[in-house]
């Protein structure tokens, strides 16, 4: 695992600004994410990290700057922003699980809908994705029935439904009991060993250390630092990353 | 009270006259409500502003106003038509309308944002959002006041009596006319035909209530 792995770069950033208002929430955010690479954000609350995550797919804007998907440029709103969303998954804190559809809808209707797929074939990926993440037998029932930990797992095979290039996931355990973060998890590092480019901001080291390429700490709007698990937890560069690190490994 | 059991005939007439006048308008008005209220939350700045137009001079009108002037300002204008109860639909549906937007808006904005960004993330365009995700939702929420503006509904159209549709209150203007002696009766008469359609849709909106609620 280095740094820099050669390759095609899947998700890039260039010169993105963002403000709130006052507060300058995105300074100057140039990255790129290669095919296959697993980037884990990480990062005091308030860095910034949830913000990059949500403009990669254009749920923030942005006020300077540009973000391509595989060479494309995001688009402004309509038809081809939402054709470019098509090919970016999103799994969020809070699920956001389609509440008034049941879970084997939650998942066909992207494909459906969105892909034009007919509903025989979308119902059968669907199951197998269901199975994949280990709810195969909850098809049948609506969000709220669910654990936490499950109606995640749910939201990932939603997402992979549509077979994004590229996960994003926003800190996609921070909503759930502590007994159900590793079923997650293990989903995720499952993801990522299958060779999904992921882009996932998330508190839980664990995860960071097994399953990620690069971790980017990020502090005040700005990326600190970019290393590899390795370098960073055994020999962050930054005081705010020494700082933060003291912080959370002590617990 | 004979009264009453001697008009029955007109009676009966009366009140399938008003319900269907209440059924064709309030099918526009949810129709046009809605249709108003995805145009107040698009993301087009002139169909916000057309909505909004529309909403705030149809709610804040006299609902006399506006059938006068589908009854009688319209026709000048050159919308002819055969019947007054097509003015009377007009007036009703259009008025009730700007209700059915507020209250779907308001049913819209009791969603989670999270509910339209999930859809959005996965490919929906504006509409496939609002359409499949947002208003399903939003509806089942609204179910109460929806059914509060229709029962509304149902007495205002008593106004059409006054401009030459003959329905149930029409009936019972004619019917104390001619029942100089009873129009106590009468007038209790037409009451109770009223019940009998705004009752039902009270109940209804209690089991519509609970058979549609999404547990969250």
């Amino acid at each position: 695992m280095t740094t820099q792995v050669s390759g095609e770069a899947l998700v890039s950033l260039n010169g993105v600004n963002k403000h709130y208002g006052q507060l300058h929430v995105l300074k100057d955010i140039n990255l790129q994410v290669n095919k296959g690479e697993v980037v884990v954000v990480i990062g005091p609350s308030g860095s910034g990290k949830s913000t990059l995550c949500r403009a990669i797919n254009r749920l923030e804007t942005i006020d300077v700057g540009d973000i391509s998907i595989d060479g494309k440029k995001l688009p402004e709103e309509g038809k081809d922003l939402a054709r470019l969303r098509a090919d970016v998954g999103m799994v969020f804190q809070s699920f956001n699980l389609f509440a008034h559809k049941t879970i084997l809808q939650n998942v066909t209707l992207g494909p459906m809908k969105v892909k034009g797929m007919d509903k025989g074939t979308a119902e059968k990926e669907a199951m197998a994705l269901l199975e994949r993440v280990g709810v195969g037998h909850q098809a049948p029932k609506l969000p709220a029935q669910l654990s936490g930990g499950q109606q995640q797992r749910v939201a990932i095979a939603r997402a992979l439904a549509m077979k994004p290039k590229v996960m994003l996931f926003d800190e996609p355990t921070s909503a759930l009991d502590p007994e159900m973060i590793n079923e997650v998890l293990d989903v995720m590092i499952q993801l990522a060993k299958e060779g999904m480019t992921m882009i996932v901001v998330t508190h839980e080291m664990g995860f960071a250390r097994k399953a990620a390429d690069r971790v980017l700490f990020m502090a005040d709007g700005q990326i600190v630092e970019d290393a590899t698990p390795e370098e960073f937890f055994t020999n962050p560069q930054s005081d705010r990353a020494k700082d933060f690190l003291s912080k959370i490994l002590t617990q | 009270m004979d009264a009453i059991f001697e008009s029955l005939p007109q009676y009966w007439d009366g009140f399938l006259r008003t319900l269907f006048l209440a059924v064709v308008s309030g099918v526009i008005a949810l129709l046009l409500g809605t249709l108003l209220a995805a145009m107040r939350v698009s993301p087009v700045a002139a169909l916000r502003g057309f909505s909004t137009f529309y909403v705030e001079v149809a709610r804040n009108t006299p609902l006399t106003i506006i059938f006068f002037f589908s009854a009688i300002v319209l026709p000048r204008l050159g919308v002819k038509f055969e019947q007054f109860e097509v003015a009377a639909i007009i007036a009703l549906s259009s008025y009730t309308a700007a209700f059915v937007a507020e209250a779907v808006r308001s049913g819209v904005n009791s969603v989670p944002v999270g509910q339209a960004e999930a859809a959005r993330s996965i490919g929906m365009t504006f509409a496939q959002v609002l359409g499949f995700i947002v208003l399903p939702q939003a509806l089942r929420t609204v179910v109460p006041p929806l059914i509060n503006i229709m029962i509304a509904l149902v007495k205002n159209s008593s106004v059409a009596g006054a401009f030459f549709v003959l329905e149930l209150f029409g009936y019972g203007l004619q019917l104390s006319n001619s029942r100089g002696d009873a129009v106590m009766w009468i007038l209790i008469g037409v009451a109770f035909f009223y019940l009998l359609i705004t009752v039902p849709l009270g109940l209804l909106a209690h089991f519509v209530e609970r058979k549609v609620a999404i547990a969250r």
